[in-house]
């Protein structure tokens, strides 16, 4: 079974083929790392899932419904984390989360937003300011938040882009064990190799707006005969034939 | 939770985040009511020097003068109020987060006239009492035909409003200016202070294509003859109704070229 499935997907802009015509699948209570280089492609692809960007062509299917006709049943059940895209700086850590409660129509979101204050050491920090939160503290809230509606498909930004180790360890224990309890589908857009390999059971590499392969870590680095992701990227990267 | 419940919900969240944000923000609150009573007490002070040169008590003019004074401002507040509330979530890089919420754009614009309303109330309370305080002038003397009054201005505010936000789905932050200046730009068409009478012919026809023109004249019949003017009522009606209706257009037909377009995700740069 497949939670997201995506047919023949273009994104072209007026001077620019964004998205050429990509497919995939990605299973139900799997993590999926997007991976390629800056202009690669993820971003337009993870703006089209979230119905942020209409296609040029092509169709998205996530839990069964179709992004194009039924968008917001999908939202409903999906949530999303971008260290690019902020919270309300001018409200309250506790206040977001109620924001974003009401707009997911969470149930019992005091409970909720309890749970999630004791999950991410948020407790202390619930009457603060989000704009005053350290990167650290603001990633955790953003996870929160991205984790309010027990989503069963969660799409992810560089989750852990410039945090520290320790944080960064934080996030990554915290989606896998998502995963693990909620059969939750988890695509994941990633600078950080080793983060992928640590969390992806598959990772679809994206060069010029297409995807030029895919696998799971393990197999793409013994394909290329590499000691590691890192290395795996580079070589796709830098090869013109790809 | 039925389809409606959950709907009111959603609204209700956005109405939410900015009222949390005015609770703790005495600046914001102090700006709601800022304007208006400066309008108030340069036209109050400005009728009364008139009425004492004329040596004419002028409490029918002075009351012409504030009144508009007062009624304009439902116009003005209410268009700032949509705008100025989308703006904030534009400055706090969060439209992202919205809309890959299950929130529909009808209960974005729904949340933004519910904040536009309640700021539209809060800012015109002191400016009204100081009204009755300095000028003797109670609005409350129009009687039940003020709330058609401000029901027309406050939607005369808001389609103008859902016009300027469409404008910034099109060009983004850098249309964000019009946001304060489109409304004021309005006001000489809108004979808050004169009859359309007064405006030289071929400016009439664009003064009666906007409801408030036609509110206005209706005022000065009440407060000047105890009339209540149906017709120029009827008239605003019909006028809120057609523009509201092409407002809505394009709002729906920026919002989808936005998705098409890829701003949605960079409106705030």
């Amino acid at each position: 079974m497949n939670a997201i499935i995506v047919n023949h997907l273009t994104k072209q802009y007026p001077s620019t083929l964004a998205v050429d015509d990509i497919s995939f699948a990605v299973p139900t209570g799997s993590i999926t790392g997007l991976l390629g280089g800056n202009g690669a492609g993820k971003t337009t692809t993870i703006s089209m899932l979230l119905g942020l960007l209409v296609p040029t062509s092509g169709s998205i299917t996530i839990l069964g419904h179709n992004m194009a006709t039924d968008r917001f049943a999908a939202l409903a059940q999906m949530n999303f984390s971008s260290p690019y895209i902020a919270l309300p700086a001018r409200l309250s850590v506790i206040e977001n989360l109620r924001v974003y409660g009401h707009l997911y129509n969470v149930p019992h979101l005091a409970r909720r937003i309890e749970e999630l204050a004791a999950q991410f050491n948020l407790t202390p920090l619930l009457k603060r300011l989000a704009g005053e939160l350290s990167a650290g503290q603001k990633t955790r809230v953003a996870l929160a938040k991205s984790l309010i509606n027990r989503p069963d498909v969660l799409l992810l930004d560089e989750p852990t882009a410039s945090l520290d180790p320790d944080t960064g360890d934080f996030v990554r224990t915290t989606l896998e064990t998502y995963r693990t309890t909620h059969n939750a589908t988890i695509l994941l857009a990633s600078h950080n190799m080793a983060e992928v390999e640590r969390l992806c059971d598959d990772v679809l590499m994206m060069k010029s707006g297409k995807i030029v392969d895919r696998g799971t870590p393990e197999g793409l680095i013994t394909r290329y005969g590499r000691d590691d992701m890192e290395q795996v990227f580079l070589d796709i990267a830098r090869s013109p034939a790809l | 939770m039925k389809p409606l419940a959950q709907s009111a919900r959603r609204i209700f969240g956005l109405v939410y985040r900015h009222v949390a944000l005015y609770r703790r923000s005495w600046p914001r609150l102090l700006e709601i009511s800022y304007w208006p009573t400066l309008e108030l007490l340069i036209w109050g002070f400005t009728a009364s020097y008139f009425a004492h040169a004329t040596l004419n008590p002028g409490l029918l003019a002075g009351g012409a003068l504030i009144a508009g004074v007062l009624l304009w401002e439902v116009t003005l507040r209410g268009q700032l109020g949509v705008t100025y509330s989308f703006l904030e979530d534009i400055w706090s890089r969060n439209l992202g987060h919205v809309f890959v919420s299950p929130l529909r754009p009808a209960e974005l614009v729904a949340s933004l006239l519910v904040v536009s309303l309640l700021r539209t109330l809060v800012g015109l309370f002191p400016a009204t009492i100081l009204a009755y305080l300095l000028y003797s002038f109670n609005i409350l003397h129009l009687g039940p035909v003020l709330l058609l009054f401000f029901i027309n201005l406050l939607f005369m505010g808001w389609w103008v409003a859902l016009l300027i936000v469409a404008l910034l789905f099109r060009y983004g932050a850098g249309a964000e200016a019009l946001a304060w200046t489109v409304a004021f730009g309005i006001t000489p068409f809108a004979c808050v202070f004169y009859p359309v009478a007064v405006l030289p012919p071929w400016l009439q026809p664009l003064a009666l294509a906007l409801p408030a023109a036609h509110i206005f004249e209706g005022m000065r019949a009440a407060l000047l003859y105890n009339l209540t003017d149906w017709r120029n009522l009827a008239a605003a009606a019909t006028l809120n109704a057609a523009w509201l209706l092409v407002a809505i257009a394009v709002f729906g037909l920026q919002f989808r070229a936005a998705r098409i377009r890829g701003a949605l995700i960079a409106i705030g740069e």
